[in-house]
């Protein structure tokens, strides 16, 4: 047993979080303002090698376990949660699925291109009808000559209009439920694919939330993902996988409002003195600093199971999620009571990261989906 | 192009020093950085090899602790390392930590040294100098831009109040000034690729350096910390009679004038 981070980890911390408070901090409250998108920063991330963490280098990864990855996702977020989830819905999402289940053809055209961030990744999955409950699944795929057939359309899809490499799941047999749902890849620019309604969300503003409609999409053949039918399973994958990021974005958005809480209490005066030499200061803080330190072992060890393929991951990958989503929401809520009036205010961060943590009780599974999950993998036992 | 950087492993700027018990500086728990000057050093030699292709040797004196600064180097984009510890180095000084760089430097090819103007920590600005003097080679301080064509190197250092343009041939030693470049960062891929090279570890016997001759010629007999900064102290009154107690003060109690 051995807790400590490898001397690579904790280079790779320092890179991301040097990248982080002097390119990506700057800028976070005028993109959430602005509902901007991080063009610029998402280029950079590629420079850096954080758009393809944990890929063998023969798809241009840098071949890195998923404690790297967890931490990048952690460090982005820690100033930007915006920043965070776009690395990793193109991360786990997108790029994930086609290492894992892609042909050797489809990771050499696709994989590597995300890996080196030439080209962003998204995923659609959830639909209108569609969201905890796959089977809902209305968007159809059928087969025609050499090519598959789409027609429908995916809500809520991050990374939706910038990315180029869309990973898609579609009904092909409605009799079979969850096992006619097929996965394919579909690249921005196909005729008939396009973007519908932007979303205007509560918080991860400056991350992009679109639409995804199929007219008539021709997909050649080559592009299914998996095998006929497998889509669900493709899904379930992706997001057990999926989750690590998620709750790698909740530890970071909670870490970076701790740090924010902490350096005002100690600077903010009442009474005489700052007010982090209150009591009941010292114990939001006491409390605040044990769930965040709960929260990275928990995603820590999701990161590290889901390096060694011992065991499978989805159980700690759920606990995880769960446990640091929650924490972010209880960490920001307390961190904008600390500042009072001034946290209410856009004048710090600490509302948007407030407004940013509820996203990670809702998305890639629902804080209720996840215990469904543990519930069914600690009473199978 | 062959090129050599020396690199030292210093305390972070942020740290705050601490003398322990017997007077000497407490390293413990202290954040260890690459030094910053280093690092322009650094930058400017990747710049290099980008351009004209060749490899890049990190060489540094130091304990384990200093494998980190040249982990940093590997990652961002160096070849290879060579790190000179041995327990004769404890009280070794500016000049012995040059004759030894100058032992290991000259069995290596190279066609320019680059180093970090000062370091942060004890910040002599004495090593670079030396060790291009061990070499007898040519050095030029405090550069801020690097231009070189053939064997010709054209360079333009800070002096005081301007710059001054210099054209010198190579082999040279230049050291790098704030300004010369933006350092930076490590990649992932770069970070996952420095395990994989090259750091050798030499003893002084292994750099060619016999441990007698290369005994420090300087002795530190003491360190002391500066006095803590006073509060400052504010004059009330008129400005001409405040004036004057101010003179007074400053003569009297300060001493300054």
């Amino acid at each position: 047993m051995n807790f400590e981070l490898t001397e690579d980890h904790i280079m790779m911390r320092e890179m991301v979080r040097d990248f982080a408070e002097t390119e990506a901090a700057p800028g976070s409250e005028e993109r959430d303002e602005k509902e901007e998108f991080p063009m610029e920063l998402w280029k950079k991330c590629g420079g850096l090698g954080l758009t393809g963490v944990t890929f063998p280098e023969e798809y241009d990864g840098a071949g890195a376990d998923y404690i790297s990855y967890a931490i990048t996702v952690e460090e982005l977020s820690r100033v930007d949660a915006s920043l965070g989830v776009t690395i990793s819905a193109h991360s786990s999402l997108c790029a994930n699925p086609i290492y894992i289940f892609g042909t050797e053809e489809q990771k050499k055209k696709y994989l590597a291109p995300l890996a080196r961030g030439e080209k962003m990744g998204a995923f659609g999955l959830t639909e209108s009808m569609a969201g905890s409950d796959a089977s809902g699944t209305r968007t159809t795929a059928v087969r025609d000559g050499k090519d598959y057939v789409i027609n429908g359309s995916k809500i809520f899809i991050t990374n939706g209009y910038y990315a180029d490499t869309y990973v898609i799941t579609a009904q092909m047999d409605k009799s079979k439920g969850n096992k006619g749902i097929s996965a394919f890849i579909l690249e921005k620019g196909t005729p008939g694919f396009t973007f519908g309604k932007k979303e205007k969300k509560m918080g991860i503003r400056s991350s992009a939330t679109y639409e995804l409609v199929f007219e008539n999409v021709r997909i050649p053949a080559a592009n299914l993902l998996a095998q006929e039918g497998q889509g669900f399973k493709v899904a379930m994958t992706t997001l057990d996988y999926g989750r690590i990021g998620i709750a790698s974005q909740a530890l970071g958005i909670a870490q970076g409002a701790y740090e924010q809480a902490m350096k005002y209490a100690k600077e903010r005066e009442q009474f005489g003195k700052p007010i982090s030499a209150l009591q009941a200061i010292q114990f939001k803080f006491a409390d605040m600093a044990t769930s965040i330190e709960a929260a990275r072992l928990l995603v820590y060890q999701a990161a590290f199971i889901a390096s060694e393929h011992k065991i499978p991951v989805s159980k700690y990958a759920a606990m995880a999620k769960v446990f640091a989503s929650e924490t972010a929401n209880k960490v920001t809520t307390q961190a904008v009571q600390i500042l009072g009036g001034y946290g209410y205010t856009r004048d710090y961060p600490l509302e948007r990261m407030m407004r940013d943590a509820k996203i990670t009780e809702i998305y890639e599974g629902t804080s209720e989906i996840q215990r469904v999950v543990i519930a069914a993998s600690i009473l199978k036992d | 192009m062959n090129i050599v950087v020396t690199v030292k492993q210093t305390f972070d700027t942020e740290a705050k020093i601490v003398l322990d018990g017997k007077g000497n500086i407490d390293g413990s728990g202290v954040n260890l950085v690459i030094n910053p000057y280093d690092e322009f050093a650094i930058e400017e030699a990747l710049k290099l090899k980008e351009k004209f292709g060749g490899e890049i040797t990190i060489v540094s004196v130091g304990g384990e602790a200093a494998t980190k600064a040249i982990r940093t180097a590997l990652a961002m984009g160096c070849d290879k390392a060579v790190r000179v510890d041995d327990p004769a180095l404890a009280d070794a000084d500016e000049w012995a930590v040059a004759e030894i760089l100058g032992k290991v430097v000259s069995k290596l090819p190279y066609d320019l040294i680059l180093s970090g103007r000062i370091a942060v920590d004890d910040g002599s600005s004495q090593v670079a100098v030396r060790l291009a003097d061990a070499l007898g080679v040519p050095s030029v301080s405090s550069i801020l831009k690097l231009d070189i064509e053939g064997t010709a190197a054209t360079v333009t250092r800070e002096i005081d109040g301007g710059t001054e343009l210099i054209e010198v041939k190579l082999p040279a030693l230049f050291t790098a000034q704030k300004g010369l470049n933006e350092p930076r960062l490590p990649s992932m891929k770069g970070i996952m690729g420095a395990k994989k090279k090259e750091i050798a570890v030499q003893s002084l016997a292994d750099a060619g350096a016999d441990p007698g001759a290369v005994a420090a010629k300087m002795i530190v007999p003491k360190l002391s910390l500066p006095n803590p900064r006073l509060a400052g102290k504010l004059i009330p009154g008129e400005a001409p009679d405040a004036a004057r107690e101010l003179a007074k003060l400053l003569r009297e109690e300060a001493k300054v004038i």
